[in-house]
């Protein structure tokens, strides 16, 4: 009886967001008085880090600074419509809805502070910090905030824009049947490396190594700590989660989330990451996005690994002690396979 | 229902009221004095989202009888910022992005004060034992680990 160690790999072309119905999302920004900016979305954050990245995109396309920006999202009551956080598609299509939003928002903006500079609208810009000043001669500037107060009190102005992106619907072609379901593909591979027991079953991840290429990484140390968790939670899909577990009996199964199971932190394994930026030419400043990619490679990965560690095949998920076992005794003993 | 009158030290601040039998520490700290900081996971002591120190211990504030803590002091993550400053482990959290949703985040600190201030220089499995009572569904807890060795590491520097 011994433990066997396996590598196995998985490589993965993914297209980010969908095609039905042209996957639109909208979003409204505004400012207030006091130079701040709104972003209102229905788009939620789940953690992932939307708030945070529509947040950048709506800054940096309207030149002021990200903590002048307030992104208020998940309310269906207020926010503008969005067919949802999934897909992978939220980087992409809300990141290019707020992108259309601030871009009519600054052109108000812009000509708000035209009208107060007495200049044309065509020779201003912005500094980042909260003012605008005409190209060339710094000094003749005025500052977001008064630009706001002057639309708001003077000119009776609303500084303020809608975006909305939308994919227009590919058909299928009724000769070929070919269509294309997606306007940008992200990709990655992933390594995985892990130790099976052919006594128990049991396995455990000992490494991960991956390679990521998502466009842009709009803000790189938020893409990482979703790369990291990701994977997780893909680690999670291949040996734990399951809602008809457990043996000898499924009355024994998880009755909540409470006993659902997951990996706890004594299950975790190093996991190296190289992030790949290709600009999509569609995507909010290159962004597409890492999305449910993040934990969709490792699962093929993990169960080659089991193949290559103790030659069975398991196919069905998850990949726990018992099956590995089962499949062990089978075959007569564990088979490990050649070390690639 | 009689009320049972309960005393305790939340936070370094003396606590007076009254309480229902039964109640748990969890909603007294809540409902009753406005702490939010200790959230309402599970209710049933499988997640860790509530936790709270009690004489210096980690324990679930939703499996405890408020009336358990009469005379004791309870510390939340309200307390452990000095003035404007945060704590070590809050800073090594926010720079280390050790949250994502946040939900896990005022049980994860507080479990990992516990352990800081009885064990300074933790080992990583010290580190993984102290939180393993603690469930994060986000992060993946590698990032949680390595905040907490990180704010360990900051308190060394700064002692």
């Amino acid at each position: 009886m011994a433990t066997h160690r396996g590598r196995g790999m998985a490589a993965i072309n993914y297209p980010i967001g969908m095609n039905l119905g042209g996957d639109p999302s909208q979003a409204l920004v505004h400012s207030n008085p006091s130079g701040k900016f709104t972003v209102a979305l229905s788009s939620i954050d789940l953690g992932q880090g939307m708030k945070s990245v529509t947040r950048q995109i709506c800054a940096e396309t309207l030149g002021v600074p990200v903590e002048d920006v307030y992104v208020d999202t998940a309310d269906s009551d207020t926010g503008p419509h969005c067919m949802g956080s999934f897909a992978s598609r939220g980087t992409h299509r809300v990141g290019n809805a707020v992108m259309a939003a601030a871009k009519e928002a600054r052109g108000v903006m812009m000509e708000a502070a035209a009208e107060e500079l007495e200049v044309n609208a065509g020779d201003l810009e912005t500094d980042g910090r909260g003012n605008i000043h005409v190209k060339g001669a710094p000094h003749r500037s005025i500052s977001v905030k008064d630009v706001a107060i002057a639309a708001q009190f003077r000119q009776g102005k609303t500084i303020s824009g809608r975006g909305i992106f939308l994919v227009p619907l590919s058909d299928v072609d009724p000769e070929t049947g070919e269509m294309s379901p997606a306007t940008c593909y992200a990709h990655a591979c992933l390594v995985a490396e892990v130790e099976v027991d052919d006594e128990t079953g049991e396995v455990g991840v000992v490494r991960m190594d991956s390679a990521y290429e998502l466009g842009r990484a709009l803000n790189p140390r938020l893409v990482e700590q979703q790369l990291v968790g990701g994977a997780w939670m893909g680690m999670s899909h291949a040996l734990y989660e399951t809602t008809e577990p457990y043996y000898p009996d499924p009355k024994q199964g998880p009755r909540d989330f409470v006993e659902y199971l997951m990996p706890g932190p004594g299950d975790i394994c190093p996991h190296d990451i190289a992030v790949l930026e290709r600009p999509a030419p569609d995507g909010p400043f290159g962004g597409k996005g890492p999305g449910e990619m993040c934990a969709n490679p490792v699962l093929p990965a993990i169960a080659n690994a089991i193949f290559n560690a103790v030659g069975v095949r398991i196919d069905e998920l998850p990949i726990t002690p018992e099956k590995v076992l089962r499949a062990i005794k089978s075959q007569g003993g564990a088979r490990p396979q050649t070390r690639r | 229902m009689a009320k049972t009158p309960l005393q305790f030290r939340h936070n370094g601040r003396d606590v007076a009221l009254f309480v229902d039998g039964g109640t748990n520490l969890l909603v007294v700290l809540r409902e009753m004095i406005s702490d939010v900081t200790p959230k309402f996971g599970c209710g049933q002591g499988g997640c860790g989202a509530c936790t709270v120190l009690i004489d210096g211990d980690a324990l679930l504030a939703c499996l405890t009888l408020a009336e358990a803590v009469e005379g004791r002091a309870v510390e939340t993550l309200d307390g452990i910022k000095t003035g404007p400053n945060l704590h070590p482990l809050q800073r090594a959290f926010a720079e280390g992005f050790a949250a994502q949703c946040g939900y896990c985040t005022p049980g994860m600190l507080m479990a990992a004060k516990a352990l800081l201030d009885k064990i300074p220089q933790p080992s990583r499995e010290q580190v993984v034992e102290a939180i393993s009572g603690n469930i994060c569904r986000c992060t993946g807890y590698e990032p949680i680990i390595n905040a907490v060795l990180a704010a360990a590491a900051s308190l060394r520097a700064s002692a």
